[in-house]
């Protein structure tokens, strides 16, 4: 099938046509390459409509990698009135939501936060029963406080989600046109990381329609029917409606998907790979045929957050700035600079070849430093948007389990189906999917063998509709 | 004297999570706790152990529990404001300073939540130099110093007071309630002179932990090794470079135990390095013989941004650079290894320093 994959950077928007029944770059039927516009999606739509006419209609899926939602965040614009509802007390009470945001973004939010008693123990016991009345009135509240969103979460609700899942039944009857953002669904353990992560969702919502509504229509307009999905920053893709309650998971994409197009264009399923763009170089590392994430909580817009992104190095140097150095100098900085990330980001692994993408590839030498050779595919330039393209749909499960009370291989057994039911739910196609990750982690200091479990899975695009 | 603001306690929030030796509880739930008390009550005095008059009462501040659940439930400055007060009232006697107990992860800085609010400074000393996993395993246990009484806080509302036999019963009760209660609570332990404590503690360890945190975030800003920094300044040894490629972890009363194993890159590319941890790391083989063994401190640290990676969140795929930092003199002595030595914790070899091990 023919899949269209676009990708937005920061200078310059690049699209892709890919017959998926070709291996490797031998796959890619056409390219374009345009700059990226301040609203984003114009620049998209150019760039697809650069590609041969008729082509791009025949897609059977346009899958997108964009920055709409990082840009919002960064302007600190297209963020609405966003309150947290958090079932804590009587924990967490001195480090209340919002604690520790910059100042402008609480102001663009509101900063209200409210405290319900509840959440769990971390054996499941809940903390206090379930109080309707109390969270009636917090919600009115809020919504008089003028949120039109609303952040829900609970102590220890990835063990038991109860508190968040009966809280968006009552704020739907409450405040119905509110907006709901669960912190279960988006974050893992780390109560403030998990609810900051909610929080900018929340905040993202409105203008996640807004934006996916008018790209489907414009795509419409210009002749494309197929399903639009768009890119996750663990390099997998999610279905529109998916994204509309989940835009927070396009943060970081970029680098994913320009790792996960190299790794594709070149067969290599762990490589580093160098891309070099207009204004800035980003170097990572694709291991396994996934982006290597960091290892700890990533600070979004000055906020902190417990996604797991890319680990990424950027070297600020592009095509088209070099910073402070000038012509050739330039040019050696970047060599030396990249020679250095390399070295950083897979600490000199000998074996890893290097992969070097993106508009600007050339201004990177052949030979550097501790690198051995480098490998620049066909293509190269759009790597991003062919790793869009050809990107799989995953789905994750990341939960706390005492495995005194469970047996453990049910236990491991109903985690992977949950995952794989998520992926599904993501748009996967059920017969394709299979668990990537498993890892069980024990916690510290605890009886009852309270174990964290994570699972992930991953399936192709299932397209035109989830039919068994 | 110096006094602690915001900023110095971003740094002293940096360093001890390297003191952490694997373990110590994320220190910035700590940080923020302790910086709301600044912001509420001041910045807060930090003393040198000899500024403490021979006659004065002092004593250790830490939470207790779970570093899983910590993140989770978060610290409240309300345990730590109270912790002192209930101690005072059970001992009839008034604590002019506080002390950490544990300069390593997070209880580098709760005692500064209650420095801030009971007005009195924080000395500058510990009892341990880094992170450990049971509370006797504090220096004044090596001179005969009583962990009781003590006071432990809970967010229900519950205080218990105690006396105890010796340290060790000390930690089985305390880890006892501190289940029972939901693993997250404020203590108030090991209430000694100022002449106890200059014989006694590590000198010097929120010190030592700012000064790695501003060597780290040095590093960081001239994309300079930040490992390499924390190295020179401790005269520390790096141990191994590599790839994780194997974790195996279990719970076991109460611990969270088990080994992380690595394959070499670069110069130690044709070798493998085992970690074992309890909790905190507490020994490193490389190809089978033994090179670093607590009490010295063991840390895998991301080697870019020189993150250390804590026991629980190791795994499959990290690339890491394994470094071993000596232990204070106290740990090295015949009565410190005999309590926090590698016999201590089931593995039956010798302690070198390890410093000497990749001589």
């Amino acid at each position: 099938m023919l899949r269209l994959g676009v990708d937005a950077g920061e200078t310059n928007t690049d699209a892709a046509l890919l017959d998926d029944g070709r291996a490797g770059s031998s796959s890619v039927l056409a390219v374009a390459k345009t700059r990226t516009t301040e609203d984003v999606s114009s620049g998209m739509l150019r760039a697809i409509g650069m590609l041969p006419a008729g082509a791009a209609r025949q897609a059977a899926a346009v899958m997108l990698g964009t920055t709409h939602f990082s840009n919002a965040l960064r302007r600190a614009s297209d963020l609405q009135p966003t309150a947290v509802i958090r079932f804590g007390p009587p924990s967490t009470r001195s480090l209340p939501p919002f604690v520790d945001w910059p100042e402008q973004l609480v102001g663009l939010l509101g900063g209200h936060g409210y405290l319900c008693p509840g959440g769990h123990e971390f054996d499941g016991r809940a903390v206090a029963g379930f109080d309707t009345g109390r969270l009636r009135e917090l919600v009115a509240r809020a919504v008089s406080d003028g949120a039109r969103a609303i952040a829900v979460s609970a102590v220890f609700s990835p063990i038991d989600p109860e508190f968040e899942t009966r809280a968006a039944d009552v704020i739907a009857e409450e405040a119905p046109g509110v907006q709901v953002s669960l912190s279960h669904e988006i974050g893992r353990v780390g109560l403030l990381g998990r609810e900051n992560a909610t929080a900018l969702n929340a905040a993202l919502m409105a203008y996640a329609d807004e934006v996916v509504t008018g790209l489907e229509r414009r795509l419409r307009d210009a002749g494309v029917a197929a399903p639009l999905y768009l890119s996750q920053n663990d390099g997998t893709l999610m279905d529109i409606d998916y994204a509309r309650r989940y835009p927070v998971a396009t943060l970081g994409t970029g680098a994913a998907n320009s790792m996960r197009g190299a790794g594709f264009l070149t067969g290599l399923d762990s490589c580093t790979v160098i891309d070099v763009g207009g204004t800035s170089t980003d170097v990572g590392l694709l291991d396994g045929g996934f982006p290597s994430e960091v290892p700890h909580d990533v600070t979004v817009a000055g906020v902190r957050t417990n996604f797991r992104m890319p680990g990424v190095l950027s070297i600020g140097v592009g095509g088209e700035t070099t910073g402070d150095t000038q012509g050739s100098d330039a040019q050696d900085y970047l060599a030396r600079r990249c020679a250095d990330a390399v070295q950083r980001v897979r600490s000199g692994s000998e074996a890893l070849p290097v992969v070097v993408v993106g508009g600007a590839g050339h201004l990177v030498p052949d030979t550097m430093v501790g690198v051995p050779t480098v490998t620049r595919p066909p293509h190269a330039a759009v790597a991003n948007a062919i790793g869009a393209a050809v990107a799989k749909v995953g789905g994750e499960v990341d939960r706390v389990v005492s495995l005194d009370s469970q047996l453990r291989a049910h236990t491991l057994a109903e985690a992977r189906r949950e995952a794989v039911d998520r992926a599904v739910a993501a748009g996967a196609r059920p017969g394709s999917v299979s668990v990537v990750a498993a890892e069980e982690i024990p916690m510290t200091y605890q009886p009852g063998r309270a174990t964290r479990i994570r699972v992930k899975a991953v399936g192709d695009l299932s397209v035109g509709g989830r039919d068994a | 004297m110096q006094l602690i603001d915001e900023s110095a306690l971003d740094d002293i929030t940096v360093g001890s999570t390297v003191l952490g030796s694997g373990g110590g509880g994320d220190p910035y739930v700590g940080q923020l706790l302790a910086r709301d008390a600044i912001r509420r009550f001041g910045p807060v005095r930090l003393v040198d152990l000899d500024e403490v008059p021979d006659d004065a009462n002092l004593v250790f501040i830490a939470g207790i529990g779970a570093p899983g659940v910590l993140i989770e439930k978060l610290p409240r400055a309300v345990e730590y404001e109270r912790v002192l007060q209930q101690l005072e009232r059970f001992t009839g006697t008034t604590y002019e300073y506080v002390c950490p107990a544990e300069a390593g992860g997070l209880n580098a800085v709760t005692p500064f939540a209650t420095a801030a609010a009971r007005g009195v400074p924080v000395v500058d000393a510990d009892g341990m130099g880094r992170a450990f996993p049971y509370l006797e395993l504090v220096t004044p246990t090596l001179y005969g110093g009583a962990a009781t009484p003590m006071v432990m806080v809970d967010e229900h509302g519950n205080t218990m007071f105690l006396e105890c036999e010796s340290n060790a019963w000390s930690e089985a009760y305390a880890r006892a309630a501190v289940l029972a209660s939901g693993a997250n609570a404020a203590m108030a332990l090991y209430p000694m002179t100022g002449a106890q404590a200059k014989e006694r503690l590590v000198r010097g360890a929120l010190g030592l932990a700012q000064e790695l945190g501003r060597a780290i975030q040095q590093a960081r800003r001239n994309h300079t090794s930040p490992v390499d920094a924390v190295l020179q300044s401790r005269k520390g040894v790096r141990l191994f470079t590599g790839k994780v490629e194997e974790v195996e972890r279990r719970n076991e009363r109460g611990w969270t135990i088990g080994t992380a194993v690595l394959s070499g890159i670069d110069d130690d590319r044709a070798s493998t390095m085992t970690i074992h941890f309890q909790n905190e790391n507490l020994a490193a083989e490389r190809d089978g013989a033994v090179v670093a063994t607590s009490p010295d401190l063991i840390m895998a640290m991301e080697m870019d941004s020189g993150t250390p990676i804590p026991a629980e969140e190791i795994r499959y795929g990290y690339r890491v650079a394994v470094i071993g930092l000596p232990a204070d003199p106290h740990w090295r002595t015949a009565a410190g290894i005999e309590i926090a030595g590698p016999r201590r914790f089931g593995y039956e070899i010798d302690y070198r320093p390890v410093e000497e091990s990749t001589a």
